[in-house]
C-alpha cells in the first residue's frame, strides 16, 4: 500500500470533506488551482484499504486536469481506474469523487463570491 | 530492531484454532477405510457408531455431562440455532417471551429475530463498560410468558467472561430454561454443567484444536427441544442427518486433549495475553483496551487504536505476517461497526480503530515482541493520512 498524496495543503483553493466516522470512511480533499487547472491534490483519509487506494487513485487521476476535466471524475472512472472493486466496498469510490467534487465545488463558490483566493 | 524477516504469526485463534496433529490423525481412518455410516448394522456401521460414541463421551467428560445429553452439529451457530429456536419452539405453549443479552453472536440474536418474526417477543439484557451482564437486569427482563434466556459464557470479542451461576441461580428462581453460547470458552477454560445450573449449553470444535465443521450442543436431561432438521432419528430424533464421523472423532480428541491440558493452556495463553494487554498501550498512545480487565478470555486481548480504522491495520498486518482481526464496519460484511463495541460504550469512530488478538498454543513471547515491533509503526502511517488525528493534532497544539 504506497498511496500518493496524502497530507494537507496550507491555504487550499478548496476543500472537500465527506463521510463520518460512523459508517467507518472519511475523506478530506485539498485542492490547489492554477490557471484553472488542479496544480496540487492533497487527501486524508480514516478508513479502510480500498478507501485509501480511492483516494489515492482519485488524487492522481485529479491532478494537472482542468477543473471541467476533473469534475467529470465520477465513482464509476475511479473504479475502473482501479480495475474494480469488491461490491460491498464500491461505496468507497462514491466517497473519493464526492470529495473530489466537492472540494472543486469549494473553490468555485468561493472564486464566485468575488476574490478568489492564489 | 529484529531486522526485515518477515515472520508469519497467527493471532487471529478466535475464527479458528489450527488442527492438532493427533486429532488429525485420529481422524483419518475415518477418511479410509471406517468409512460407515453409523446408522447401519453391519460391522461398518458399527466401527463408525464406536468411533462416535468415544467422542460423545469425551465431549461429555469435558464439560461435565452425562453422554446422551450431547448433540452433535455442524458448529457453533447451528448448537445456537437449535439451541434458541428449538427449546422456544418446545415451549411456546407456555409462553413467547425471550430473553438474551445485547452482545450475544449473531447466531443467537439473528436466530431471536427469527422467533419474533414467528410471533415470538424478545427482550435484549444490556451489558455494562466492560461487557458484563448484571443477573438483576435479566431478572427485570423476565416476564411470566418467559421460556428461555441466553446469555453467553464468555464474548470471544471482548473477553469478558459472565456471572453465568449468577444468572442460572436467577433464571431457576423464575422456572425459565438458561441456554449459554460457550462456543468462546468449552476447552479453553473450565466448563462443568453440574456445576452451572443451566439448561443447555453449546460448544464448537474449532476454537480447540479441532476440526471445523462440528459442534455440539448440550441439553439436560427432561428438557424438551424441538429439532431444525427432521428426517431419520440420528442424535435421539433431535437433529437428522448421517453424521460427520470424521470430525466428530476429531472433536471428540480435541476435547480430551483439551481436558488433559486445560491448566497449562491458561497458563501459557494468559502470558502471553497479558504481555499484549500491558506493552501495546505503552507502545502506542490513544489505545484502550475494550473488555474486563481480569476476568477475560486467557488468550483474548482487544483493543480500540483511534483515528484510524481496523481493516486498513488488517491489511498491512497481513502484509507483515500478522493475522489478526477487528470488530470495524469495513471489516464485516454488513459494514456495521460490532454491536458489541457500540453495546459496551464505544463511540462509533473508536469502534471502528478494533483491533482483537486471540492467542493460540502456537503462539510464543517472540510473537509479542514481532507485534511490538511493526504495528507502531503501522498506527503512525495511518495516523498521518488519517482527518481525524491530524484534527486532533491542531487541537492538542492550540492550532497550527
Amino acid at each position: 500500500m504506497h498511496p500518493r498524496n496524502v497530507g494537507e495543503i496550507e491555504n487550499p483553493d478548496g476543500i472537500g470533506e465527506v463521510g463520518n466516522p460512523v459508517c467507518g470512511d472519511m475523506m478530506t480533499f485539498y485542492i490547489k488551482v492554477k490557471d484553472n487547472r488542479l496544480d496540487d491534490v492533497k487527501f486524508q483519509t480514516f478508513g479502510c484499504g480500498a478507501a485509501i487506494a480511492v483516494s489515492s487513485i482519485a488524487s492522481e487521476m485529479a491532478r494537472g486536469k482542468t477543473l471541467e476535466e476533473a469534475k467529470k471524475i465520477t465513482s464509476r472512472s475511479v473504479a475502473a481506474e482501479l480495475e474494480g472493486l469488491p461490491t460491498n466496498k464500491l461505496h468507497c469510490s462514491n466517497l473519493g469523487a464526492q470529495a473530489l467534487n466537492k472540494a472543486i465545488q469549494d473553490y468555485l463558490n468561493k472564486k464566485k463570491k468575488g476574490g478568489g483566493k492564489k | 530492531m529484529e531486522g526485515k524477516t518477515i515472520r508469519k504469526v497467527y493471532i487471529d485463534n478466535a475464527a479458528t484454532t489450527p488442527i492438532l496433529p493427533d486429532v488429525r490423525e485420529v481422524m483419518v481412518p475415518y477418511l479410509g477405510e471406517s468409512f460407515g455410516n453409523p446408522s447401519c448394522l453391519h460391522d461398518w456401521g458399527d466401527i463408525a457408531r464406536e468411533g462416535m460414541g468415544v467422542a460423545r463421551d469425551q465431549i461429555a467428560q469435558l464439560i461435565g455431562a452425562d453422554a446422551k445429553e450431547i448433540i452433535f452439529t455442524s458448529s457453533g451457530t447451528e448448537s445456537n440455532n437449535l439451541a434458541i429456536k428449538g427449546l422456544a419452539m418446545a415451549q411456546q405453549s407456555k409462553g413467547k417471551h425471550v430473553v438474551v443479552s445485547e452482545i450475544e453472536h449473531f447466531s443467537v440474536l439473528h436466530s431471536a429475530r427469527t422467533l419474533e418474526k414467528l410471533g415470538f417477543e424478545l427482550s435484549l439484557v444490556p451489558v455494562d463498560k466492560y461487557g458484563v451482564v448484571d443477573p438483576e437486569d435479566v431478572r427485570r427482563n423476565i416476564r411470566k410468558d418467559t421460556v428461555l434466556v441466553s446469555v453467553m459464557y464468555a464474548n470471544g470479542e471482548v473477553g469478558t467472561i459472565e456471572p453465568i451461576k449468577e444468572i442460572a441461580k436467577v433464571t431457576k428462581e423464575r422456572g425459565v430454561i438458561f441456554h449459554t453460547d460457550a462456543v468462546a470458552s468449552a476447552g479453553i477454560i473450565p466448563v462443568d454443567v453440574k456445576e452451572l445450573g443451566a439448561d443447555a449449553l453449546s460448544l464448537a470444535g474449532n476454537q480447540f484444536y479441532g476440526p471445523k465443521g462440528v459442534g455440539a450442543l448440550w441439553v439436560r436431561r427432561g428438557v424438551r427441544i424441538m429439532p431444525l432438521l427432521d428426517g431419520g432419528i440420528q442424535e435421539g430424533g433431535r437433529r437428522a442427518g448421517t453424521e460427520n464421523i470424521p470430525a466428530i472423532v476429531g472433536l471428540g480428541k480435541a476435547a480430551e486433549s483439551a481436558a488433559a491440558n486445560m491448566t497449562a493452556r491458561i497458563e501459557h495463553l494468559t502470558h502471553l495475553r497479558d504481555r499484549l494487554l500491558t506493552e501495546l498501550p505503552a507502545k502506542i498512545d490513544h489505545v484502550v483496551v475494550t473488555g474486563h480487565p481480569r476476568n477475560r478470555l486467557p488468550g483474548n486481548a482487544s483493543f480500540c487504536v483511534e483515528f484510524i480504522e481496523g481493516e486498513a491495520m488488517l491489511m498491512l498486518l497481513n502484509s507483515q505476517g500478522v493475522a489478526v482481526t477487528s470488530g470495524s464496519a469495513c471489516t464485516s460484511r454488513a459494514l456495521k461497526a460490532s454491536h458489541v463495541l457500540i453495546a459496551i460504550g464505544i463511540q462509533h469512530a473508536l469502534a471502528q480503530g478494533s483491533l482483537l488478538f486471540s492467542f493460540g498454543m502456537e503462539n510464543t513471547s517472540e510473537d509479542i515482541d514481532y507485534v511490538l515491533e511493526v504495528l507502531p509503526p503501522i498506527v503512525n502511517r495511518l495516523r498521518q493520512m488519517s482527518p481525524l488525528y491530524s484534527k486532533f493534532a491542531k487541537a492538542s497544539k492550540g492550532g497550527k
